[in-house]
């Protein structure tokens, strides 16, 4: 229990998405002009991420990596498939997205509704697939510690992008360098905020 | 032939698009592997928009993004072999940003905007300037980090050591990730601040 939260507390401060790996950079530069949309974004994103990153887990163990075929007879057990682990990762993550948007769509219109638009810009957000291979790197011992991990990640992602929605917010009335405005002040407040991320490195 | 010079610095798809930032940033530590990985996704750039203008006509648009999926991850599985099997200390450095240039949105944003579009040459031309124009930010931001952070430039030495005896520092904070943002910015100001003065 306690490896698990040790796993989550790591994946949430130290090893922050955005700030440790410049993960889903793309997404988060563009749509965090408003805390409302960064917030259902970033929901978005720990739903997917929670959901995605168990699932190429089993599938990581129990079909690609070598001699993970031993459970089906005892010829294929030195069968290796990893090298077809990206393009297998990518397919799960977009079929899974499309799934999500249809399930939402029918059962949670609510949901759907908040999270609708983002949903489609998440197969190729880069802190899904990160997240994912991320994940077969560490070698977790069960799907339980990679779900903790996905969940973590997740919720580090969603920390990021809504305090650096909430800071843009606020720039709207600060005096920028004319040339500075938008973008590259954006890049200099991600830095700084991941410098004082790296002080959870003590933790 | 100045629209095909573009993505080099007006619409460099770093500074002025922001796309592709994720990879970016992570890998220019140091010089080495910011030169393989600008490599690596100028080949998957240029060849992905070949091959989706090549067959644009037949794609079902509804399911267009799991075909450019399959067919930029199909040539990322390639070039991440032939990094194993040539440079295996980089491939090691670079680890998952390898399996990442899948979802570098520079590919996917010029498969979108462009290849679909237009004819296989252009399609060529524009994946590899735009390829081009993103490994030129990574370059200049990667010899700032490796030559301050560390003295080096593609691990050779260059600060001489009387200046360390001489109380030279190497400054550690170019090292740590969150430099490659600040730099990053500074690259969009002074790209923005030349833009504005030459256009009045």
């Amino acid at each position: 229990m306690k490896e698990l939260f040790d796993i989550f507390v790591r994946s949430v401060f130290i090893d922050n998405m955005i700030f440790a790996y410049f993960l889903g950079m793309c997404s988060y530069l563009v749509i965090s002009k408003e805390v409302k949309t960064a917030f259902g974004l970033g929901l978005a994103v720990c739903f997917v991420l929670a959901i995605t990153v168990p699932l190429n887990y089993l599938i990581d163990k129990y079909l690609l990596q070598e001699g993970a075929l031993s459970w089906l007879s005892s010829r294929m057990a030195n069968v290796d498939l990893s090298y077809l682990t990206l393009i297998i990762f990518i397919a799960v993550i977009a079929g899974t997205v499309q799934l999500l948007e249809m399930v939402t769509e029918k059962f949670t219109p609510g949901l759907y509704l908040s999270l609708g638009i983002f949903l489609p810009l998440i197969a190729v957000n880069c802190a899904i697939l990160g997240g994912s291979l991320f994940m077969q790197e560490r070698h977790f011992p069960t799907v339980i510690h990679s779900f903790s991990y996905a969940l973590g990640s997740g919720i580090g992602w969603l920390l990021a992008i809504v305090a650096f929605a909430a800071i843009r917010e606020r720039l709207k009335y600060a005096d920028i360098p004319k040339p500075l405005e938008g973008k590259g002040i954006a890049y200099i407040i991600t830095g700084l905020l991941g410098i004082g991320f790296m002080a959870f490195l003590g933790i | 032939m100045k629209s095909y010079l573009g993505p080099l610095n007006r619409d460099n798809p770093i500074l002025t698009q922001t796309l592709g930032v994720c990879s970016a940033l992570a890998v220019t530590a140091q010089l080495k592997p910011a030169v393989v990985m600008a490599l690596s996704v100028t080949v998957v750039c240029a060849i992905s928009n070949l091959i989706i203008s090549l067959i644009r006509n037949t794609i079902p648009p509804r399911v267009r993004i799991i075909v450019q999926l399959l067919v930029v991850s199909t040539l990322v599985i390639m070039v991440d072999q032939v990094l194993q099997a040539t440079f295996y200390d980089v491939s090691k450095m670079l680890s998952v940003f390898v399996g990442l240039i899948i979802t570098n949105c520079i590919i996917m944003g010029r498969l979108e905007g462009f290849a679909l579009s237009h004819t296989p040459g252009a399609s060529l031309v524009d994946g590899l300037m735009n390829g081009l124009g993103y490994g030129l930010v990574l370059v200049v931001v990667a010899i700032f980090r490796e030559l301050l952070g560390s003295g080096t430039l593609w691990n050779h030495q260059l600060i001489p050591s009387s200046f360390y005896e001489a109380g030279y520092l190497n400054n550690g904070l170019m090292i740590l990730p969150p430099m490659a943002l600040i730099l990053v910015g500074g690259l969009v100001w002074i790209q923005q601040g030349t833009r504005k003065s030459s256009e009045k």
